[in-house]
């Protein structure tokens, strides 16, 4: 492979320095515990699973760090800032994008207009010019769509940029997902079992996008996934919960063999 | 076209096509069959078959001045109908909310605006005219806007994410703090409407056509005219920019919303404001008809048909809905009222609506909801 200088982040952060470091946090609902005292950390440039059976607490995790949750106890420093409370559009705007695992679009409205909301924070003509729509609110638009068309063609869905999202076969929609994700030019992807449901055609492509938006623009990763084979071949470090504790972390080699992941996906004879 | 191409055999017509042929089938026979039971005399003058069925059609043929100003008297209610079930439909669409207190809302910013105007001429003496009138719009817009502000603060915020009932019991209460605030500050009494200060055009002009005379007020001519256009305008605004794309897309889904950056307490706040503006301009038009007092309110309950008819989520529902209870009051009214011994016009509305829903539970243009079991 041919050097390349690791490309510096707008915050200064370099590649494979801490971006995201989630220390001791443990999340309660009522009673019952999502999350107890998880740590682990993301680095910057790198593809991170996160792995466990269902109800280990992994979306949760997910949405401690995208805002939808708040943390009973720990913090989650991210970019060197020790965050308390961060709402969605906080973390959106500070460069945080993911996608859900039950596909979360906007079904009425088309492919190109789903992508455009993820240009949302991108945009800044005040509601005068948008009244009008002319003069600086044309030119905006104008050069957000050639980005979003960018995204299009990166994701090869030049054929349904015109058709209402809702009418799109499930694999599709997830593509579209991870677009309006794309649109937002994130320093960190999140992103919530971005293979669930697909067929293995679908699922190839899934991987090979996320290998391109990982290795051309430098995206910083944290993924969900059910399907060993593709943790195993996509991620650098993948860090495994069960019943809300993590239980293991390390490389996909190490983490594969340790006693404890092994028991926890097939069972322990008591 | 050469046909040889393709081996299968190709439908004639379109099914939406052969939807439209089966239904002017359907009307034609119906037609058909009224011609020969009257001419048969089975179906003698005076008859109720004859008065309902026949009586109206042979009016309508006769006097087609008559049925000109109908239409446009329909035509006008329904233009002002269409507005207020926009209020709601903007509402219900981006925060899932019904809003009884749509309608207090019409009220409060006409009261405003001419509340304003009179505590400005008449206590601080200012001269009357269009340039005070247009202080006390820009005053009134002002209101809505603290207004939108305050609901998403007070009201909004803490109740997010709870059950639609709670949500509409909170804008019930808005409604009565919103009658008693208003009663407080200007007075329970009617007001009568400052159309003259506002610009707006009075009198009425009178055509022959026909064979007969057609009579237009000119308010209810700009009133078509600037609800058209502001139900334009919205339409136009909601497809293709930025912040109607996020209005659509927090309409959609919250979560997706919020995960793109769009802020849920924003949005509210531009879309209370813009129902507000929408109240103000129907109080505006609806005061300039009659007086502008509490009364108004109920006008908000004929917006309940429209939505039936049009659904709760579309907006060219809104308009298409508002156009068919207006026209189909007036002409309900004028044609088949007096068989009733006049006055349907304050039920009709839900009669059609009521018919409506037998066959499209959604309504006209709302979201079929298919549930995958």
């Amino acid at each position: 492979m041919l050097h390349v200088s690791p490309p510096l982040a707008k915050t200064g952060i370099a590649k494979g320095e801490v971006l995201l470091d989630v220390e001791n946090v443990s999340l309660r609902f009522g009673g019952v515990k999502a999350i107890s005292d998880v740590s682990f950390d993301i680095r910057k440039g790198e593809v991170r699973a996160i792995i466990g059976p269902n109800g280990a607490g992994k979306t949760s995790m997910l949405n401690c760090i995208n805002g939808f949750y708040f943390p009973q106890e720990g913090h989650i420093t991210y970019k060197g800032m020790k965050r308390t409370r961060v709402r969605p559009h906080e973390a959106a705007s500070s460069g945080i994008a993911r996608t859900f695992q039950n596909v979360a679009l906007f079904k009425g409205m088309t492919t190109l207009d789903n992508i455009m909301t993820g240009r949302t924070l991108k945009m800044n003509v005040g509601l005068f010019w948008q009244l009008l729509r002319f003069g600086p609110a044309m030119r905006e638009e104008i050069e957000h769509r050639r980005k979003v068309e960018d995204i299009v063609d990166f994701l090869e869905i030049q054929a349904i940029r015109k058709i209402p999202v809702g009418k799109l076969p499930y694999g599709l929609q997830k593509r579209v997902e991870l677009g309006r994700a794309l649109a937002m030019e994130p320093e960190l992807l999140l992103l919530d079992e971005p293979m669930a449901g697909m067929n293995l055609e679908e699922k190839e492509d899934m991987c090979r996008f996320i290998l391109d938006v990982n290795q051309t623009f430098g995206t910083t990763i944290a993924l969900i996934e059910h399907d060993m084979g593709v943790v195993m071949d996509l991620s650098d470090r993948v860090v495994v919960l069960e019943y809300g504790r993590k239980i293991a972390d390390g490389t996909p080699e190490v983490v594969k063999a340790d006693q404890k992941v092994i028991d926890a996906y097939l069972g322990v004879a008591h | 076209m050469s046909a040889v191409t393709s081996s299968a055999p190709k439908p004639l017509l379109s099914p939406a096509m052969m939807g439209a042929v089966k239904t002017l089938g359907i009307m034609a026979a119906i037609t058909l069959t009224i011609v020969v039971l009257v001419q048969s005399g089975a179906m003698p003058k005076g008859s109720i078959g004859h008065n309902v069925l026949a009586a109206p059609f042979i009016d309508m043929w006769e006097l087609p001045d008559l049925l000109v100003q109908t239409l446009w008297e329909g035509l006008v209610a329904g233009v002002l109908y269409a507005l207020i079930a926009l209020g709601f439909v903007l509402i219900f669409k981006a925060s899932g909310v019904f809003n009884f207190a749509q309608g207090i809302m019409v009220v409060f910013s006409a009261l405003t605006l001419v509340g304003s105007y009179e505590i400005m001429t008449q206590r601080m003496g200012l001269p009357t005219g269009t340039v005070v009138a247009i202080l006390a719009l820009i005053i009134a817009i002002a209101t809505m806007f603290v207004l939108a502000w305050l609901v998403e603060r007070i009201v909004l915020r803490p109740l997010v994410n709870q059950n639609e009932i709670i949500m509409l019991m909170a804008t019930v209460g808005m409604t009565y703090f919103l009658i008693g605030f208003g009663e407080y500050i200007f007075g329970g009494s009617p007001k009568v409407m400052i159309t003259k200060e506002l610009g707006l055009p009075q009198g009425s002009t009178q055509f022959n056509i026909l064979g007969g005379r057609v009579n237009i007020q000119h308010l209810d001519v700009a009133a078509a005219v600037i609800a058209s256009v502001m139900i334009a305008g919205l339409a136009f605004f909601f497809q293709y920019t930025r912040i109607g794309r996020a209005l659509r897309a927090v309409a959609d889904s919250h979560k997706a919303a919020l995960s793109v950056g769009i802020s849920l307490n924003q949005i509210w706040v531009i879309v209370w404001f813009t129902a507000g503006v929408v109240a103000l301009v129907t109080g505006i038009m609806w005061g300039a008809r009659s007086d502008v007092s509490f009364a108004l309110e109920i006008i908000a309950l004929k917006a309940l048909p429209v939505l039936i008819l049009g659904g709760f989520t579309s907006v060219p529902g809104a308009i298409v809905g508002g156009l068919i209870i207006g026209i189909g009051e007036k002409m309900g009214e004028g044609y088949w009222g007096p068989l009733f011994g006049g006055g349907i016009e304050t039920w009709l509305a839900y009669v059609i609506a009521l018919g409506f829903l037998l066959f499209r539970p959604q309504g006209l243009f709302g979201e079929k909801i298919i549930e995958r079991i």
